[in-house]
């Protein structure tokens, strides 16, 4: 008996180290064919996120930044793909619903063209990120809606991580355009696509007006935050009116209220956060 | 072997309790009539579990609307009960009757059945159960070991049983079509339809016509070569295949350039309707492989995204109509085809993915009418025939652009239903546009073969969902529901003047089927990915709906 589960614990741990060291290797590394093969791949697969060339799209992180917040080696890689990031917008291989889920040989094939087309040198921070947290909390208001590492407003999204998860273009478009693309809100695990930062001004039967955004909506009931922080929970059918706009709350920050430098020295204040 | 010790234990039991009763030691100097009497009255309704369902049963369905025998209800697909208990006057107070939690994750796209008080249902993983009607209790549950390395493209989902005589049909994600007893879930045969690792699985209701199980394919985002098989009932045996992708010498061969039919894809992979007075199959085909990239591929690629009307004991193929023709933009024509009889015509409706309502003569297959019903920017004229036919400007690119509808289609796998008491086809629809660019890949075999990438135009947004009530005989849309959100629920009809459907956020509505006013609604916690049904037990009305991860039935309270 004891022999058996000897042979059985050896076997164990043998198939164990096989299926770390498959985890661990890029059969493909440095192969300019699996490279342009991961690039379909790409495509089909993170695009949506990513991009089409990786480098970012409105949801997703440049990935063809040297230095990325989740991965480092091509093992950290393919276990982000495989698994998704938990507290992020990044899904596990295959559960989207929607695609086909990837077979090992082809997440190898996209870290192959991540990697070549990776810049080699890091891209060197343009502003002052001292600066840029004085505006953040500051002159630049940014923090009466937004919070950072725990400290700010409520109304708009969290921002402690959004350096390194978007890109500088869309971060830019953002401020100077918030609403191009509105932020996503709430995730809800079986609902196809998030809730949005929508503004709304919703009058009760009594006469009472809120401004704000909606947290959550359905047909029958919507969940919003006023722009005093005050959540109300509100059946639409009891309501005098209710209306929506995908005008977003957040003013537009024109050049000339916030120089392109100062936007800059914001912008190296959040990637300075986003990178712990 | 355990599960039928423990089965043949139980029965041991109810026999002698239910001898011991009619023998009088129990309820000592009454009648038997009296004692049948007295169970039926305490409720101890004694129901001949998974009996006996006919074909004749199928066939005159209408007659006992107390069951669902059929993924659609009925053979033509109208997904209408004739229940009227719940009704536009109390429809406001339904209550939740019972919840049965599957513990599958994912998305549930079941459509149950519903037979002498036993319900019929799926879940994720090839889970199939039997449950108490009236309560929601398990009877039996089955789960399939299903390969660790199958990648069906859209989910481990399924949507639905078939059931005949003492068993139900399953069709499982590794490409096979199994037999449950319909009283144990056990297994009874299993026949292998083709190799799953190369793209091949079944998520489709299959269909039962006769002594067959007819069944479709799905695998159109690998490259497979798509079908349509029948297997008899009783032994597994596979009587008939249709391949959707016709071979070397075959008509509409000539349709596909060099070898590109080999990986033709054309699956099949939602359930068709049945006409029992002409014994024709209609059966819907799905995209053309690969999905979104026509070169390499010149033709009008047949049978792709077609109706396909076949002979239900041979396979053999009557007629056919090309809804898409040359497709890249992954727009299946799969959405279940429903016989209409309106103004004397026999007619077919199909609500298509690509954002036309299609209404064709059923008895040859020829178009009547193509009306958009809802945004599509992809096809500004029609041919001789009145098929919309594809502007050049829509075909994918490699630097991307907006095309509607999106690829997820102006409706997709949602069951729609027809109510012929207000004359009108009701039908979940999105307006969604995406940008299409190409990505071309080689096939490899068991690899995904789409030969493009497709994403939500942020231009387009907001993405709108509807509940949309259209009239057949002009395509002309008669009322339509703004959901918060595009939904992936099917939609039913009843007598009772209602028409049901559910939203991304989890409600289920009743709505007032002339007008479209919602009247009710609950809220399940889950998405809704399924098609709602009614049912009844002991005289009560329910109707179900699978939403996140459980199946709800309601009812009066």
């Amino acid at each position: 008996m004891l022999t058996r589960c000897l042979v059985a614990l050896v076997g164990f741990v043998f198939l164990g180290t096989l299926a770390h060291a498959a985890d661990d290797r890029n059969p493909f590394a440095g192969d300019a064919k699996a490279a342009k093969a991961g690039e379909y791949e790409f495509r089909i697969n993170c695009a949506l996120c990513h991009g089409l060339g990786a480098h970012g799209g409105g949801r997703g992180p440049d990935l063809t930044r040297a230095q990325k917040k989740h991965t480092h080696s091509d093992a950290d890689m393919f276990q982000v793909i495989s698994n998704g990031i938990p507290g992020t917008a990044m899904p596990a291989n295959g559960t989207n619903g929607q695609g086909v889920g990837m077979t090992d040989e082809e997440i190898w094939q996209i870290i192959t063209y991540i990697r070549s087309q990776e810049m080699k040198a890091a891209v060197n921070p343009q502003g002052n990120a001292a600066h840029g947290k004085e505006l953040f909390y500051g002159d630049a208001n940014c923090s009466l809606c937004h919070m950072v590492d725990g400290k700010g407003g409520r109304l708009g999204p969290e921002l402690t991580a959004v350096g390194a998860s978007r890109t500088r273009a869309a971060l830019i478009d953002s401020v100077r355009n918030p609403s191009n693309r509105l932020a996503w809100g709430l995730t809800e695990s079986t609902k196809e696509f998030p809730q949005e930062y929508e503004s709304v001004t919703a009058v009760t039967a009594d006469g009472k007006e809120m401004k704000g955004v909606t947290l959550n909506e359905d047909s029958f009931t919507v969940q919003i935050m006023d722009t005093t922080e005050r959540i109300h929970l509100l059946e639409k059918d009891k309501l005098r009116s209710f209306q929506k706009t995908r005008q977003s709350a957040m003013p537009r920050y024109a050049a000339s209220t916030l120089s392109d430098k100062d936007l800059d020295d914001i912008l190296a204040f959040l990637v300075s956060v986003g990178a712990k | 072997m355990r599960r039928r010790a423990k089965t043949q234990g139980l029965k041991a039991i109810i026999f002698c309790i239910l001898n011991a009763a009619l023998e009088g030691s129990l309820f000592h100097g009454w009648s038997k009539s009296a004692v049948v009497a007295g169970l039926i009255a305490l409720s101890i309704t004694i129901i001949p579990a998974g009996a006996q369902v006919t074909f004749e049963r199928l066939v005159n369905s209408a007659k006992e609307p107390q069951n669902w025998m059929t993924y659609s209800g009925d053979y033509s697909g109208k997904r209408f009960s004739g229940l009227n208990q719940i009704n536009k006057t109390n429809a406001h107070t339904m209550v939740a009757k019972w919840v049965y939690q599957t513990g599958a994750t994912g998305k549930l796209e079941t459509s149950p059945l519903a037979v002498d008080g036993i319900l019929y249902a799926t879940a994720q993983d090839d889970r199939a159960f039997a449950l108490d009607a009236r309560t929601g209790r398990p009877i039996w549950m089955y789960q399939r070991q299903v390969p660790s390395d199958i990648r069906p493209c859209c989910g481990h989902v399924n949507r639905g049983l078939a059931i005949l005589a003492d068993k139900v049909f399953l069709g499982t994600l590794d490409a096979h079509v199994i037999a449950l007893d319909a009283k144990t879930g056990n297994v009874v045969w299993d026949a292998t339809a083709a190799d799953y690792r190369t793209g091949h699985s079944f998520t489709v209701a299959p269909l039962v016509v006769k002594n067959l199980i007819v069944i479709g394919i799905s695998g159109g985002e690998y490259g497979v070569r798509g079908f349509i098989d029948a297997y008899d009932a009783d032994t597994g045996e596979r009587k008939w295949r249709l391949y959707t992708v016709p071979g070397p010498g075959e008509p509409g061969h000539d349709t596909w350039e060099g070898d590109s039919w080999k990986v033709g894809g054309a699956p099949a992979w939602n359930t068709g309707t049945y006409d029992p007075t002409t014994n024709q199959i209609f059966w819907p085909t799905g995209n053309p492989s690969p999905s979104n990239r026509g070169e390499g591929r010149a033709g009008d690629n047949l049978y792709s995204n077609s109706l396909l009307a076949l002979n239900a004991d041979t396979g053999k193929m009557n007629w056919y109509f090309q809804f898409t023709k040359h497709d890249e933009h992954d727009w299946d024509a799969t959405q279940v085809p429903v016989m209409v009889d309106a103004s004397g015509k026999h007619l077919i409706a199909q609500a298509n993915r690509n954002g036309f309502f299609y209404v064709l003569d059923r008895t040859n297959g020829k178009l009547i009418s193509a009306t958009a019903y809802g945004k599509q920017t992809w096809s500004d004229t029609k041919d001789a025939e009145g098929r919309p036919i594809a502007k050049k400007e829509a075909s994918p690119t490699l630097e991307g652009h907006t095309v509607c509808p999106g690829a997820l289609g102006t409706t997709n796998f949602m069951a729609p239903t027809y109510d012929a008491q207000t004359g009108l086809f009701y039908v979940t629809a999105r307006d969604q546009c995406d940008i299409f660019s190409t990505a071309p890949q080689p096939y490899e075999a068991g690899h995904a073969f789409y030969g493009s990438a497709y994403f939500p135009s942020e231009e387009a947004k907001p993405y709108l969902g509807f509940l949309k009530a259209i009239d057949p005989t002009t395509g002309e849309v008669k009322w339509k529901f703004q959901h918060t959100s595009p939904t992936w629920s099917g939609v039913l009809s009843t007598a009772g003047g209602l028409v049901f459907s559910g939203d991304a956020e989890g409600n289920f509505i009743a709505f007032d089927a002339s007008s479209g006013k919602p009247l009710w609604h609950f809220q399940m916690g889950g998405a809704v990915y399924a098609p709602p049904m009614a049912f009844a037990v002991d005289g009560k009305e329910y109707v179900a709906i699978a939403a996140g991860s459980a199946v709800y039935a309601f009812g009066l309270p």
